[in-house]
């Protein structure tokens, strides 16, 4: 294993950067929000990083003392994907709290506007009668 | 109203699907209300039902009604409830279930220790006087735990700590207008009232089987519940244990 053949060298590159097209266009559409994005950019960019510099994953391999070179691709995409899901979940929970609060509001203004109703056509067929403030 | 001087009460009904029996409960409420002599107002939050609940309770001109337009579940409606009462001023808050196994009659006994001020919260027990409807033995070897992880945990044994006939005072209102949880919340509302050093009371009442509807639980949400109200109760006890410690440790 002395480095990557060149065939699969060219077929991770154009991967990554058709992957990191569909981002910028996902973005560019605003169907995914910058803030979700960086993390899938540095993604991508640390791809692109390992397809280029051939002999790139042996040399922090050696570095960081892993002796088979690919269960580092699998450490850090794990690591990665774990911290990512339980940013999802977070971000899920906010908005779930988010939801709640506004369920409770839209109930509440539902609840003045049959009020007003009900007043407006008290008052149409009697327009004697005085308005009564709601509370 | 009569007599302004009164305590304002607020009596939150939860419903979900509960058309068969959401008209006498009301209709009960407001005979506790002439028999009793009490400001008692009926606010009915129907969670986003998908029978004729809403229908009903459009032809009811004595109650007030919350129509949640997405399913929230008991927590968040029963929080929709205690939200409204705190916004529109009122002194006591009563929730009293939507599918009829909370009887309006027993209402003074559930609100005396409230208006007394001999308590923060009260609950309301099928378990002090063994009568009326005790619910299966799953279901009670369930409460057994709850009782006893409660017990451990603040101090204060709670016998019927499923039990959703309760009713807060503006104290208890303020913390539940703060955070509520949101599924299966009664066991783990109890933990978080007691470490937020309320005063919980505990009155005998009959409930009866529900009259109408589905139990929001089934034999196989069961274990989910347990796990989930297990987890709710601890994770609130470390965060307000926390938060109650930091307050002593900076007053």
């Amino acid at each position: 294993m002395e480095s990557i053949p060149l065939t699969i060298q060219v077929i991770s590159i154009l991967g990554a950067l058709l992957f990191m097209l569909t981002i910028f266009r996902l973005i560019i559409r605003g169907k995914l929000r910058e803030e979700y994005s960086i993390i899938w950019i540095v993604c991508t960019f640390i791809l692109i990083l390992f397809s280029v510099w051939r002999r790139g994953l042996e040399q922090v391999s050696a570095l960081l003392g892993v002796f088979y070179p690919p269960s580092l691709i699998f450490l850090g995409a794990l690591s990665a994907m774990l911290v990512f899901l339980v940013h999802l979940s977070v971000v899920i929970s906010r908005l779930q709290n988010q939801i709640k609060d506004m369920t409770h509001e839209l109930a509440y203004l539902r609840q003045d506007i049959e009020l007003l109703k009900a007043q407006q056509r008290r008052n149409e067929r009697d327009p004697s009668l005085p308005t009564e403030p709601i509370a | 109203m009569s007599r302004p001087a009164s305590p304002r009460i607020l009596i939150v009904i939860p419903c979900y699907n509960e058309e068969a029996s959401i008209r006498s409960v009301v209709a009960e409420v407001m005979l506790a209300r002439q028999q009793t002599g009490l400001a008692i107002d009926a606010l009915v939050v129907n969670d986003c039902s998908t029978d004729g609940t809403l229908a009903c309770l459009q032809t009811l001109p004595e109650c007030q009604y919350l129509n949640l337009p997405v399913n929230l579940g008991i927590g968040g409606a029963m929080q929709a409830g205690y939200r409204y009462a705190v916004r529109h001023n009122y002194d006591i808050a009563v929730q009293l279930d939507g599918d009829g196994q909370h009887p309006a009659e027993e209402l003074p006994k559930l609100l005396a220790p409230v208006l007394a001020n001999e308590a923060d919260v009260v609950i309301g027990s099928r378990f002090l006087e063994k009568a009326g409807f005790q619910s299966t033995a799953v279901r009670r070897l369930g409460i057994g735990y709850f009782r006893r992880l409660n017990r451990w945990l603040i101090g204060q044994t709670v016998f019927d700590s499923t039990s959703g006939f309760r009713a807060f005072n503006r104290r208890t209102l303020a913390i539940v207008d703060k955070y509520y949880p949101d599924e299966y919340p009664e066991p783990e509302a109890i933990v978080q009232f007691g470490l937020h050093q309320l005063r919980i009371r505990e009155v005998p009442v009959q409930m009866r089987e529900r009259q109408g509807g589905v139990s929001s639980i089934n034999t196989g949400r069961a274990f989910y519940y347990m796990l989930k109200v297990t987890l709710g109760i601890l994770f609130v006890y470390i965060r307000l244990r926390g938060r109650r410690n930091r307050l002593l440790t900076a007053g």
